[in-house]
């Protein structure tokens, strides 16, 4: 049978500039290029190309462009290029479809309609070059009141729970060993040192390599409880219960053995080559109680040192479900929306499960303090946080902190090709490949991620001083700094803020 | 989301409600404070021939409604305020009243009217929750009544004094809801005339229970997933006419490749029941404990995803979720035993507990 | 915790520190658990617990305990080297993702005991529930072995990516005599479960086989055999003598052929 399935791309190669050094055929993992040499013949597989632009940037001569092929199916507004292509696939392979990174669909991005507030004759705007300005969070529980022993001195009663310090709200969302390369997470750790705050393990365990950088990693308890150990619930500094992802909620993970090398196998504590499962659900968590019961059963095994974290994929019920997971003992609530990255899921559950991180954002907000529990947990909210501008709002909206994570490989040099899930990453970042991992050094990775953060962190003090306020608290929640523009009644109102011009 | 314990004794021999505190108690780890309560069969002995109706009034507003309502409705025969201990840790948030009501004797003059009694009680009942606003009625059988409350279920206990009141059968809940906020009438036991459910879990075929309840007459209004299930009981046990044992072939049906390999004519009946009760089966996690006048049934999901714990000691049956809050009350037992799930524990009055085997 | 109530609490009975955990809630009890390990016990019992949970939980070192009562949810979860005794049943998660150390239930365990163990044994005397060694892994040396004197319940197994399980079946239930329930073994990707009994294939799980034993496995099953009766009593030539079925997974990689995209579909 004809398989009639256009490729995505083409590649186009400058004759006259190509200098036949098959630099290009050494750099594309995917095998797009193939030169003969016999024949002296090149062979472009345009079929096989993802778009990483990987060849293009290191062809020496510049003589390699990709463009989308203009081969299309005739144009149908229901039936889609996509749509075709993805029967053809299921057809031939009759199995689910593998994605990775985002939500791809079309749907309203909350973030691109709200803007901030600036202070004009009214309140004076600071400059924060010049004047203080402070980014830090503290994420965990807080108490109801302080108590001080105020007779001799003042004496703090009050026992305060631990909390993680963060000098700016952003942290490196959890992006296991063996979906990424150690490279990018000792990138990540190194960056996460330097500018005071953490990133998280996943749920690879932690490499012996980020010993030295645990008091700035969360480590993650997940489904396949890979790498969880006492020494390694101590180990780091705080720990996070995944539940679920934003990219596919309600379903579990999936490390092929082909990717459990000696390395790997090591950290996750598994045998070589065999596959690391993680279910659907933690089996020992079919309800809030269980949850409870896990929350305490680390608190318990690191004798209530470290603050523990659960994190969701925002769904329809969030606010009743974050409210009962700070309720059963969490000292703060993931909140992971529907646009987050991954490095492997199926499409269907990508593109159709979850709801949006915003409206998340602002539901649960409002219901732990309708509740009047909202210093019991902090809010840590991800999922599609693309700037500074993307954090501030996110913050405005009641966040506390926000964790980034396709942001960070971007910085790392990820160009979103969505093929993390074949271990091929062309940038050295979500592969175990030596040849590839060698792409990415840590010591520009982390350079380049410790930017990102002072750069956001800058622009984020740029945003408080325009709106007059020269601490971060003073934008959390404060949805009165934020404005709908074009969103209806109802999104207005679930999101808590007033339309523009009012 | 929660824990849930029951003592029945099968001679029904009434006892005081002392035991099932310290049954809910024990599992105090699996609440959060937010719901807990408690219902009693035999506890109004000197009214046992009415219906007694509980009801939460947040103000004198709405009881004086709900009076005026009901007076048109039944004879009221007796009522008083429920009485209750000042309890720092539960605000009062309502007026707690109960009524002993007959239905008029022009219903009742002739035997077949007795089922158009009872619907008659559930359609007053439903009346009384959709339209007076704040009203509620936590319980509406003969010679039982509901006592909860937004708190943790031994607090809640101690409020309603339950240990003053004598029953043969006592079940109990301590909630930690994520579904629905904590309100008083949000609290378990759920109950309709004489069924009273309790429930750990979630019920995630909701949508598709309701939708075929309020087909049947049933207004589903309490903002929570557990009322469907006291309301398939009412259906298919009262209305219907179903066994308790063939309600739980309905509601937690064995997978087709089970029944697939049945001997007729058993195969034919699971089929049966099956194919139409496809809209009552219930799935996602649960454990949920079911009494009536004269039974205690204790049912897991049909894959066992919340816990439940079975045992016998003499003419008494506890079930819980955790063995150790049964063993606090009675730690010498004749047999303890986790049931399969989706097979019922049933305890019957002047007969023995079973575990019927369907699965 | 007040220094009267430990005093109350806690006394010696030769090798034992002794800790009477009636009525106590688990916080409280395993502080003075704590406590007492720090001032330097090496043996202790625990009497009249009654549902208290999290024992041992996460505890390193080779510690005795001894348990008398029903032990609560996840005794010995993350435990890393204790041989904990129980004389009682024991409740949901027994041994949940422990490294090494025993655990030893004279009684009865419900679901998910053994959730996530890498490495140490758990013995049980009678029955087990749902879900019992559910995704149990191995690591190098480590190889968890669970071994059940009676029955189990659905989903033995279900995951399992390294370890042992034997279910010996000693001991039937009257509402389900069969040695294990339904969807035996399914998504199993490693380790090996033996039955002491003919098993349905039916029963079987995605991903789950039967294996002839070999003469090895014989005698591994001899030597746990011998442990379970060191603990528990029985004639292990008498339970030896019986069939046993050997589940082991199809595949160490399940989930191979599950997922395609356009490029891998040869487009």
């Amino acid at each position: 049978m004809v398989r009639n399935f256009p490729p995505d791309f083409i590649v186009r190669v400058d004759k006259e500039a190509c200098i036949n050094c098959l630099r290009c055929v050494r750099e594309c993992p995917f095998g797009v290029h193939e030169y003969d040499k016999e024949k002296k013949k090149w062979k472009r597989h345009h079929e096989k190309c993802v778009a990483c632009l990987r060849c293009a940037y290191m062809c020496p001569t510049q003589a390699i462009s990709i463009e989308k092929h203009p081969m299309e199916y005739s144009p149908h507004p229901v039936w889609t290029n996509k749509v075709r292509k993805d029967i053809k696939t299921q057809a031939e392979t009759g199995s689910v479809i593998l994605t990775a990174m985002g939500n791809e669909l079309p749907y309203l991005n909350y973030f691109d309609r709200l803007v901030l507030d600036a202070c004009q004759v009214t309140n004076p705007s600071i400059d924060p070059l010049r004047e203080p300005m402070e980014l830090r969070t503290y994420i965990g529980r807080k108490p109801e009141k302080v108590d001080l022993e105020e007779d001799n001195g003042v004496d703090l009663k009050t026992k305060i729970a631990p909390n993680l310090k963060l000098e700016t709200p952003i942290m490196f969302a959890h992006m296991s060993y063996g979906s990424i390369s150690i490279e990018a997470q000792l990138s990540m750790a190194r960056a996460a040192k330097e500018v005071g705050t953490y990133m998280g393990t996943g749920e690879g365990g932690m490499h012996v390599d980020l010993y030295p950088y645990a008091d700035h990693i969360i480590t993650q308890v997940a489904s396949g409880r890979f790498a969880v150990h006492e020494e390694y619930l101590k180990r780091g500094a705080a720990i996070e219960i995944k539940i679920g992802q934003g990219a596919k909620p309600g379903i579990g993970g999936h490390l092929p053995g082909t990717k459990v090398t000696a390395e790997i196998s090591q950290t996750r504590m598994i045998p070589e080559g065999s596959d690391a499962i993680s279910p659907a659900p933690h089996h020992d968590i079919y309800s809030i109680e269980d949850l409870s019961r896990l929350i305490y059963a680390l608190k318990e095994a690191t004798r209530y040192k470290k603050p523990v974290f659960v994190k969701i994929a925002a769904v329809h019920n969030v606010a009743p479900i974050a409210v009962g997971i700070i309720r059963a003992g969490a000292d703060a609530v993931v909140l992971d929306g529907f646009r987050g990255g991954t490095g492997a899921a199926p499409q269907v559950h990508r593109d159709h499960h979850g709801i949006p991180i915003e409206v998340a954002i602002a539901s649960v907000d409002q219901r732990l303090r309708e509740e009047g529990i909202r210093h019991w947990g902090s809010i840590i909210a991800s999922g599609g946080i693309r700037s500074s501008a993307d954090v501030a709002k996110a913050i405005a909206l009641g966040a506390d902190a926000v964790y980034i994570g396709t942001a960070a490989l971007v910085a790392l040099g990820c160009t979103v090709c969505k093929k993390c899930y074949t271990g091929k990453c062309p940038w050295g970042i979500a592969t175990q490949v030596p040849e590839l991992r060698k792409r990415l050094n840590p010591d520009e990775g982390a350079r380049r991620a410790a930017n990102l953060l002072k750069a956001w962190s800058h622009e984020l003090k740029e945003i408080l001083g325009a709106l007059g306020l020269n601490s971060i608290e003073s934008l959390r929640g404060n949805r009165d700094r934020l404005r709908g523009v074009g969103l209806s009644d109802v999104d207005l109102e679930v999101l808590g803020v007033k339309p523009a011009g009012r | 989301m929660c824990g849930l314990g029951g003592i029945f004794n099968r001679d029904g021999k009434r006892i005081p409600g002392n035991d099932i505190i310290t049954m809910a108690r024990m599992m105090r780890d699996r609440y959060d404070g937010r719901g807990g309560g408690f219902a009693g069969y035999g506890i109004y002995p000197k009214y046992a021939e009415y219906y007694a109706l509980h009801l939460f009034f947040r103000d004198e507003e709405a009881k004086e409604a709900t009076e005026e309502f009901l007076k048109d409705r039944v004879a009221i025969i007796k009522d008083e305020e429920v009485p209750m201990r000042n309890v720092k840790e539960i605000p009062k948030e309502n007026i707690v009243w109960r009524y002993f009501v007959e239905v008029p004797h022009k219903f009742k003059s002739k035997k077949e009217y007795l089922a158009q009694e009872e619907d008659y009680i559930i359609d007053t009942v439903f009346t009384i929750n959709d339209e007076i606003d704040g009203a509620f009625v936590a319980s509406s059988g003969k010679n039982m009544g509901v006592f909860k409350a937004t708190g943790m279920p031994d607090d809640v206990g101690r409020m309603y004094k339950i240990e003053k009141y004598k029953a043969y059968c006592w079940i109990t809940h301590g909630r930690f809801p994520t579904n629905t906020p904590g309100w008083w009438g949000g609290a378990h036991p759920f109950n309709l005339l004489d069924w009273s459910v309790v429930h750990n879990g979630e019920i995630s075929s909701y949508g598709t229970n309701r939708r075929y309840l309020e087909a049947h007459g049933y207004k589903c209004r309490l903002l929570t997933d557990t009322e469907v299930v006291a309301y398939l009981f009412d259906l298919l046990v009262r209305k219907q006419g179903l066994s308790i044992r063939s309600a739980a072939i309905a509601l937690t049906p064995p997978f087709w490749k089970h029944i697939d390999k049945m001997p007729e004519p058993k195969r034919s009946i699971y089929t049966a029941l099956r194919m139409t009760y496809a809209p009552a089966m219930l799935n996602g996690p649960f454990a949920i404990i079911v009494a009536n006048r004269d039974t205690m049934v204790g049912l897991n999901d049909r894959i066992k995803l919340r816990p439940l714990i079975a045992a016998k000691s003499g003419d008494f049956v506890y079930i819980a979720s955790e063995e150790a809050a049964i063993r606090e009350v009675q730690p010498e037992l004749e047999k303890l035993w986790a049931p399969r799930a989706g097979n019922p524990v049933i305890a019957r009055l002047y007969d023995d507990v079973r575990e019927e085997v369907i699965h | 915790m007040a220094a009267t109530l430990e005093k109350a609490r806690v006394s010696k009975e030769g090798e034992f520190v002794v800790i009477d955990a009636k009525g106590m809630h688990y916080p409280e009890l395993n502080v003075l658990i704590e406590d007492v390990i720090n001032q330097g016990a090496k043996k202790l019992k625990l009497i009249n617990v009654n549902g208290q949970r999290f024992i041992a939980d996460g505890l390193r070192g080779d510690y005795y305990i001894e348990i008398h009562g029903v032990a609560g949810d996840d005794l010995g979860a993350f435990a890393n080297g204790p041989t904990i005794v129980v004389y009682g049943n024991v409740q949901d998660g027994a041994g949940n993702t422990m490294n090494a150390g025993k655990i030893i239930v004279h009684g009865d365990g419900t679901d998910i005991i053994g959730h996530s163990m890498r490495g140490g044994k758990v013995f049980v005397r009678g029955h087990v529930g749902y879900r019992v060694g559910i995704h149990m892994k191995e690591y190098k040396d480590q190889v968890p072995v669970l071994v059940i004197g009676g029955t189990a319940g659905d989903f033995l197994g279900e995951y399992m990516a390294g370890g042992r399980i034997i279910i010996l079946g000693l001991q039937r239930l009257e509402t389900y005599p069969e040695i294990v329930g339904d969807w035996l073994a399914t998504g199993i990707h490693g380790g090996a479960i033996y039955l002491r009994d003919e098993v349905d294939e039916d029963k079987l799980g995605y991903g789950a086989k039967f294996e002839e034993l070999t003469e090895e496995d014989l005698a591994f099953l001899r030597r746990e055999i011998e442990e379970f009766c060191s603990y528990f009593g029985g004639d292990v030539d008498e339970i030896m003598n019986a069939k046993f079925t050997k589940v082991v997974p199809l595949s160490h990689r399940p989930f191979a052929a599950m997922y395609s995209d356009s490029k891998e579909a040869g487009h």
